[in-house]
C-alpha cells in the first residue's frame, strides 16, 4: 500500500511515495539514494543504518517510513558544514576509528548522539552513580557504543576518537 | 511481509477501537520489536495502529509518593529521569542494562513489556513453534536449549522472557494500566506475564484491543538497597543469560524485607517470592542468601544445555544480595 | 596475460625513495568512508533497478519435488519467479556451489531453490514467501559427533598442502617421553560476519551477451573467472566493478551461489539491473564459514620441557556438496622443534553448507590448538610458557631444512614480555583476586606464511597532469589497499603520493590476485614495483604524456630456498567472574614480526582488529547446528554473538623494526591474518592462570567456569 511521505534529509526536503512496508532505511537507501546509513542485518542488531531523529540516535532500520512523516533525519554524510567534517568524523580518520568502513557512518552517527545523551547527563549501565554528574571516560564510551558492531575490530581506535572529542 | 494498512488515531479511544474491530490489527509504539517480527514474518498485522501520539510519555508523580509512567515513554528518556534515577534506581538500572543506546531510544514502556521471546525457533518460521503457530510443536524442548526457561515451563513451551525493565518492574510491584473495549483496568505486573501452560501463544493476560496506557509505581521502599545484575555472554547489547533484580532492607545486622525477581529463567519476569519469604528475619550472611535462592529453585526443571543456570541464578542472587548488604564472602 | 614482465627480487623502484612507505598515511578513501559516501556494492547508481528475494531449501538433504510460483507471480510487481525448472541453463555443472537451480537436488539446508525478482525489495520478499516448494526430505546427517561418521583423507590438490605428515619415531619418542600431553582441543563453527552482507547487482545487456557485476568480493577476477566460466561467457564480455568492501575476511575471496544466481536472474531480465543484498540470515548457509574442528594434540618432552614429539591430528567437518578443507594442523610442522613428529587431516563428510576461508583458516584454529597445549606442557613441566617456547625454537624449518628468512619469534615473546610486565607474574593458579574477579594472564605465540601470489598485473600510465595513473585489479576490504598501494607506487616512481592516481577493483584494470591469505600487499605491490621499474626503463625520469608500462608480480626464486613465515607474540590478561563465570579481557597486547611495514597506522588496525575477532572467537563464537533440522538456529547478530565494543578492553599492536629480503622488494608480507591466530589460546591460557579451569573447547561461556 503506498504512501506519500516527506522526509527532511541532511536539510533537504523530499516528498517521496513509499510502502506502508518500507522501513525508514530502504526509504533513504532504495527510495532517495542516500547511501549513507547502512544495512548490515536489517533487525536491529547491528547498528550500521544509525541515523539521527530530531538529534536522537535511532535504528532506521526498524522504523517505518511512513511512521516518519515528516521528519528530520540526519546522516553520516549531513553532519559537518560544507567541506568540513563534523569533528566526530574528523578524530575517526585521525586514529583510523574503522577500516572498511561499512559500520563506519552508523558509528559517527552513534557517536554524536551518545555525546549529546551525556551532554544532557544520561547514565549508561556503567554508571556507578545514578544521582552524580555523568563523565565520559573510555568504559562509558565502550558501553555506549556497543549497538555499534565492527567487524573489523576498530573499536579501540573508535574509543580514541571519541575520547578525543569527549574532551 | 504481508501489506498492511497504517493509522495514526486521534486518541487512545479511537485507537482502541481500531484495533478492536480488526482482527488483524495491533498496536505500533517503537516498532523495534514489532518491525523486526514482521520482517521474519513472526507477524503478520494488516493494519498497524500506531499509538506514539495517544499515549502518554512523561513521568506523573502521585500523592502518596508513587509514580504514572506514561507507556509512551521511550527507556532512554525513563532510564534517565530524575525523579526514577533518584527514587528507583532499579528501574534505570535494568533499562540501561537492555538493549542498545539506538534501541532504547525508540523502544517504549509499554511496548518493552508486551516483548516476545528470544527463543530462537519462535524466531525462525521453518522450524514448528508452539508460541508462533499453536500445536505445531515445540522445538526448544529437545533442541538448542541454552536460553530455555527452568522454571514455570510447560510440555507445550519453554521459552523466557527477555526484557530486563519488566524484571525490576516486578520487584517494584508495578501496576499496568490498560484501556480496553470495555474501559479501563488495572493489572498487577504480577498477573500481567502468564506462564506457557497450554496456550504459549498468549504472552500476557491482555485481549485484542486492550492497550497499556501507563505504568504506575507505588512509593519506594524506605531505607532499602537496591541492584540490578544481569550476566550476558557479551559484555554489552545481549540478553540475559540469567539477571536479578533485588530490594534489600536490613536492619541490625538482619533482612527487614526483601524484593527480588529474576529475569532469563522462566516464561515470565519471575517474582522470587519463596526467596523472599526465606530470607525475612535472616542475619546477612553468605548462607542465607545462598539457601533463599536455592530455595527459589528447587522445584527447577533443567535440560543439557541450561542447568547451569540453576547454580548461575543462584550465585548471581547471592552476590548482589552480598554487594547490597556489605556482607563479605 | 600474467607475468608479462618479470624481474628477480630486489630493492624497491629505480626512482628515488620518497618516504612514502613506512609513512602513517590517512585512507585515501577514509572522507568518503566516514561520510558514508563511498560506493559499495549495493550503493552505485542504477536505473530502473529490480530486486531479488531468493528462497531456500528447509530441508537438509533432498529433492524438490515441485515449485508452485502461481501466488508469488500473481503479486503485483513481480517480474519472474525463477525456479529448477525455468532457470537458464549454465554451462559448466561440476561444481555444486555454483549450480544453482539447475536441478532438484537438495545438499543442504539453506540452499537455494527458487528466486523473486521484482519491482520493490518488499515485494520481492512478500512474493518469495509464497512460493510454495513441495520436497522429497531424505535423512541427513549434520552432526560431525555422531559415531558412526565416516571420515575421508583431503586430497592435497585442493589445498596445496599435503594432508598427512610424519617424521622420526613418533610412537618410540611418545614412549620414551617424561612428560607428556594428549588432550583433543573443539572448536565450533564460525562465521565470517562482514558488516556489509554479500552483495551483487547484476546487469545483462544482450547483443552481444555482456554482463556486470558490482559485488562485494575480495577479487574482481576471480569471480570474473568463475561466473564466465560458470555461465559459458568469453570473460572479456565479464566486467565485475569492487571499488570498496565492506568486510570479508575471507569470505568474499571467491564467488558464491548468490553471483550466479543474480547473473541468471539479470540474464532472465537483460537490460535491468538485478540488486540482490544477502540477508544476514542468508549468510549463514550460502558464503562460507569456518568449519568447527576436533583437533587431538599428543607432546612428549623431557622434564625441562624440550620436546621429543609432537602429533597433531585434525578432524574437521566438511560439505558433500563440495570439498572444502583448512590445514589446521599445518603449524605444528615448522612452529617447534622435535625430532618426530606427525600431523593428520580428515574430513567428515555432512549435509551441511560448504565451508571456505574465515581469517586465517588452518593456522587460527590450529594454533588454537596447538598453542593451548604449549601451555598444558609449560605447567607439566614447571617451565615459564615464554622460555617453552624458547627452549623449543628450531634453528631452520623443521619439515623442510630450509633456512628461515627471519625467524623472530623469541624476540616477540621477549620484546612482549617486556611491555606487558610479564616478569612479574607469579604462575600460582586460581591465586590472584581482584574484588569479585579472578585474574590471570596468558601467553601464545603467532604464526602465518609470508605468501605471495602469482598473476597479479600492474599498469602505470603518465598523464597529462603529470600525475601517474596506476592500475591493477586489487581489493580494499577495509586492508587498506588504497593507501598502501599508493604508498608503494609513489616510492617506486620516485613521486610523492600526492602525484598517483591508483585505480582497483575493476576487471576493466589488469589483473590481480585474491585478497587472501596476507598476500595482498605482497602480490599487488611487488606488481606496482616491477611495472614503476618498467615504466622508467622504458620512458625515463622525463616520461611524455601517456607513456604506459606493464609488469607483472616477478617470480621469487628464494620462495623455494628460504622457509617464509611471519611470528608474533600474543599477551593477555583475563578476568573471570568469581560468581558468574562471565569472562572479561581488559588488556591485550601482541608483538609482531612481519617484515616491513608499509603504512603504520592501517597495519596497527589489522593487527588490533586481528586480536579483537581472535578475542572474539575465544568468547563468543559459536554457530549452533540443531541436528534434527540440520542448520544453524543462532543465524543473526543478536545470537551469534561477536565482540562488541564493551568487550575490548586495552588493545596494544606493534612490530619489530625490520625488512625481509627474501620475501619480495619490499621486504614486507601482510598482515591480515597474523592478529587472529593464537590470540584465541592466549585468551584461554590467561583464563586457565586465573580460575585453574582449562577449557579446551571454544568459546569461554560464563557456564564454563561456573562452580
Amino acid at each position: 500500500m503506498d504512501t506519500t511521505i516527506t522526509l527532511t534529509v541532511d536539510g533537504e526536503r523530499h516528498e517521496l511515495t513509499v510502502d506502508t512496508r518500507t522501513t525508514l532505511l530502504d526509504a533513504l537507501r532504495d527510495g532517495l539514494g542516500v547511501y549513507s546509513p547502512k544495512k548490515g542485518c536489517d533487525h536491529g542488531q547491528c547498528g550500521a543504518c544509525t541515523v539521527l531523529l530530531a538529534g536522537r540516535r535511532v535504528l532506521a532500520c526498524l522504523a517505518l517510513a511512513v511512521a516518519h512523516d515528516g521528519a528530520e533525519v540526519t546522516t553520516a554524510s549531513g553532519l559537518g558544514k560544507g567541506d568540513d567534517l563534523h569533528p566526530v568524523a574528523r578524530a575517526f580518520l585521525d586514529h583510523d576509528g574503522f577500516q572498511c568502513g561499512y559500520c563506519t557512518p552508523g558509528q559517527i552517527c552513534s557517536a554524536v548522539g551518545m555525546l549529546a545523551e551525556a551532554d544532557q547527563e544520561w547514565p549508561s549501565h556503567v554508571t556507578e552513580d545514578l544521582d552524580a554528574p555523568v563523565e565520559i571516560d573510555d568504559a562509558e564510551i565502550r558501553e555506549r557504543m556497543s549497538g555499534n558492531i565492527c567487524r573489523c575490530g576498530a573499536y579501540p581506535g573508535i574509543v580514541d576518537a571519541i575520547r578525543e572529542v569527549s574532551r | 511481509m504481508i501489506p498492511f494498512a497504517y493509522s495514526r488515531p486521534g486518541g487512545a479511544t479511537e485507537a482502541v477501537e481500531a484495533v478492536t474491530d480488526d482482527p488483524g490489527a495491533v498496536f505500533l509504539a517503537g516498532g523495534t520489536n514489532l518491525v523486526d517480527h514482521m520482517k521474519l514474518g513472526v507477524a503478520s498485522p494488516t493494519t498497524l495502529v500506531d499509538v506514539r501520539a495517544v499515549v502518554g510519555a512523561g513521568i506523573e508523580e502521585l500523592p502518596g509518593g508513587g509514580v504514572r509512567i506514561g507507556a509512551g515513554m521511550t527507556n532512554s528518556e525513563l532510564a534517565a529521569h530524575p525523579v526514577i534515577r533518584r527514587r528507583y534506581p532499579l528501574l534505570s538500572s535494568a533499562l540501561l542494562a537492555g538493549a542498545s543506546g539506538q534501541l532504547r531510544n525508540m523502544a517504549t514502556t509499554g511496548g518493552n513489556l508486551l516483548q516476545r521471546t528470544r527463543c530462537v525457533y519462535f524466531q525462525d518460521v521453518t522450524t514448528p513453534c508452539n508460541k508462533r503457530e499453536p500445536g505445531s510443536g515445540c522445538s526448544a524442548l529437545e533442541g538448542h536449549g541454552r536460553d530455555n526457561a527452568v522454571l514455570g515451563a510447560s510440555d507445550q513451551c519453554v521459552a523466557t522472557h527477555p526484557s530486563d525493565m519488566a524484571v525490576a518492574l516486578l520487584a517494584l510491584d508495578a501496576e499496568v494500566h490498560v484501556l480496553g473495549p470495555a474501559g479501563e483496568r488495572r493489572v498487577p505486573l504480577a498477573d500481567f506475564h502468564r506462564l506457557p501452560g497450554a496456550e504459549p501463544e498468549r504472552d500476557t493476560v491482555l485481549e485484542h484491543g486492550e492497550l497499556i496506557t501507563a505504568v504506575e509505581l507505588p512509593a519506594p521502599l524506605t531505607e532499602a538497597r537496591s541492584a540490578y545484575r544481569k550476566v550476558r555472554e557479551r559484555a554489552s547489547y545481549a540478553f540475559a543469560l540469567v539477571s536479578v533484580a533485588a530490594l534489600v532492607r536490613v536492619r541490625g545486622e538482619r533482612v527487614v524485607d526483601a524484593r527480588i525477581a529474576f529475569g532469563g529463567v522462566a516464561h515470565a519476569p519471575w517474582r522470587a517470592r519463596r526467596a523472599e519469604e526465606v530470607l525475612r528475619g535472616r542475619p546477612v550472611t553468605e548462607t542465607a542468601f545462598r539457601v533463599a535462592a536455592e530455595a527459589e529453585f528447587a522445584e527447577a526443571r533443567t535440560g543439557r544445555d541450561n542447568a547451569f543456570k540453576v547454580p548461575l541464578a543462584v550465585n548471581t542472587c547471592a552476590a548482589v544480595l552480598r554487594s547490597l548488604t556489605g556482607v563479605n564472602e | 596475460m600474467n607475468g608479462e614482465v618479470t624481474g628477480t627480487v630486489g630493492t624497491v623502484g629505480s626512482g628515488t625513495r620518497t618516504g612514502a612507505i613506512g609513512a602513517p598515511m590517512e585512507r585515501l578513501e577514509g572522507r568518503a568512508k566516514v561520510t558514508g559516501t563511498a560506493p559499495y556494492a549495493y550503493e552505485h547508481s542504477f536505473e530502473g533497478a529490480l530486486y531479488l528475494h531468493p528462497v531456500l531449501s528447509t530441508v537438509a538433504r533432498g529433492r524438490v519435488r515441485s515449485v508452485d510460483p502461481a501466488r508469488a507471480e500473481a503479486v503485483e510487481g513481480v517480474r519472474v519467479v525463477l525456479t529448477p525448472w525455468n532457470a537458464p541453463r549454465l554451462a559448466r555443472t561440476d561444481d555444486r556451489e555454483f549450480t544453482i537451480l539447475q536441478d532438484d537436488e537438495v545438499f543442504f539446508r539453506g540452499q537455494f531453490v527458487a528466486a523473486v525478482v521484482a519491482d520493490g525489495p518488499e515485494i520481492a520478499r512478500q512474493a518469495a514467501d509464497l512460493v510454495v516448494v513441495d520436497y522429497e526430505a531424505h535423512d541427513h546427517e549434520v552432526d560431525p559427533s555422531s559415531p558412526d561418521r565416516e571420515t575421508y583423507r583431503p586430497s592435497a590438490d585442493d589445498t596445496g598442502v599435503e594432508p598427512d605428515t610424519e617424521q622420526g619415531d613418533v610412537e618410540g619418542e611418545l614412549a620414551a617421553a617424561m612428560v607428556r600431553v594428549d588432550q583433543t582441543y573443539r572448536t565450533p563453527r564460525e562465521y565470517n560476519n562482514p558488516m556489509e552482507p554479500h552483495t551483487t547487482v547484476a546487469l545483462w545487456e544482450g547483443d552481444p551477451d555482456r554482463l556486470t557485476l558490482y559485488d562485494s568480493t575480495q577479487g574482481v577476477h576471480v569471480v570474473r573467472g568463475t561466473i564466465a566460466e560458470v555461465l559459458g561467457l568469453d570473460p572479456e564480455l565479464v566486467r565485475v566493478v569492487s571499488p570498496h568492501v565492506g568486510g570479508g575476511f575471507g569470505s568474499k575471496g571467491s564467488a558464491h551461489a548468490h553471483n550466479v544466481l543474480a547473473a541468471l536472474a539479470a540474464r532472465a531480465l537483460p537490460g535491468r539491473p538485478v540488486k540482490f543484498a544477502l540477508t544476514r540470515r542468508h549468510m549463514f548457509s550460502l558464503v562460507g564459514y569456518r568449519p568447527d574442528t576436533r583437533q587431538r594434540i599428543r607432546m612428549g618432552a623431557a622434564e625441562d620441557g624440550r620436546l621429543g614429539v609432537l602429533v597433531h591430528d585434525v578432524m574437521e567437518a566438511t560439505s558433500r556438496a563440495k570439498e572444502y578443507a583448512e590445514m589446521s594442523g599445518a603449524c605444528t610442522r615448522m612452529m617447534y622443534a622435535a625430532p618426530a613428529r606427525r600431523t593428520t587431516h580428515r574430513l567428515t563428510p555432512l549435509d551441511v553448507p560448504i565451508p571456505f576461508w574465515m581469517r586465517a583458516p588452518g593456522e587460527a584454529p590450529g594454533m588454537f590448538a596447538l598453542e593451548t597445549a604449549m601451555d598444558e606442557l609449560s605447567y607439566a613441566c614447571g617451565v615459564d610458557p615464554i622460555e617453552l617456547r624458547v627452549r623449543n625454537e628450531p634453528e631452520r624449518d623443521p619439515e623442510t631444512g630450509l633456512p628461515w628468512s627471519g625467524r623472530n619469534l623469541v624476540e616477540c615473546l621477549r620484546r612482549g614480555a617486556e611491555r606487558f610486565g610479564w616478569r612479574d607474574r607469579d604462575p600460582e593458579l586460581r591465586a590472584h583476586r581482584d574484588g569479585d574477579w579472578w585474574v590471570g594472564t596468558g601467553v601464545a605465540s603467532a604464526t602465518y606464511p609470508r605468501l605471495t601470489m602469482p598473476g597479479s598485473v600492474a599498469e602505470i600510465a603518465h598523464e597529462q597532469d603529470g600525475s601517474y595513473t596506476v592500475s591493477i585489479g586489487a581489493a580494499d576490504l577495509g586492508t587498506g589497499t588504497w593507501t598502501a598501494l599508493t604508498q608503494i607506487a609513489a616510492d617506486a616512481l620516485g613521486c610523492d603520493t600526492a602525484s598517483v592516481r591508483l585505480r582497483i577493483g575493476d576487471t576493466d584494470l589488469p589483473s590481480a590476485s585474491v585478497a587472501g591469505g596476507s598476500s595482498g600487499t605482497s602480490s599487488w605491490g611487488s606488481a606496482v614495483v616491477a611495472a614503476a621499474r618498467a615504466f622508467r626503463e622504458e620512458h625515463g625520469n622525463e616520461p611524455a604524456v601517456g607513456a604506459r608500462s606493464r609488469a607483472g608480480t616477478p617470480e621469487n626464486p628464494d620462495q623455494e630456498r628460504y622457509a617464509l613465515h611471519s611470528f608474533g607474540a600474543h599477551f593477555a590478561e583475563v578476568r573471570v567472574n568469581a560468581d558468574t563465570g562471565e569472562v572479561r579481557v581488559p588488556r591485550m597486547l601482541g608483538v609482531f614480526s612481519v617484515g616491513r611495514i608499509i603504512n603504520p597506522r592501517t597495519a596497527r588496525s589489522q593487527f588490533v582488529g586481528g586480536m579483537v575477532m581472535g578475542l572474539s572467537m575465544a568468547l563468543h563464537e559459536e554457530g549452533v547446528v540443531d541436528p534434527r533440522f540440520g542448520h544453524v538456529v543462532n543465524g543473526d547478530l543478536a545470537e551469534y554473538h561477536v565482540a562488541a565494543n564493551a568487550d575490548v578492553g586495552l588493545v596494544e599492536a606493534e612490530w619489530l623494526e625490520e625488512s625481509d629480503p627474501h620475501v619480495n622488494a619490499l621486504g614486507a608480507a601482510g598482515v591480515g591474518e597474523i592478529g587472529i591466530v593464537g590470540s584465541a589460546a592466549a585468551v584461554v591460557n590467561a583464563a586457565f592462570h586465573a580460575t585453574g579451569r582449562r577449557v579446551r573447547e571454544l568459546p569461554l561461556t560464563p557456564d564454563r567456569f561456573l562452580s
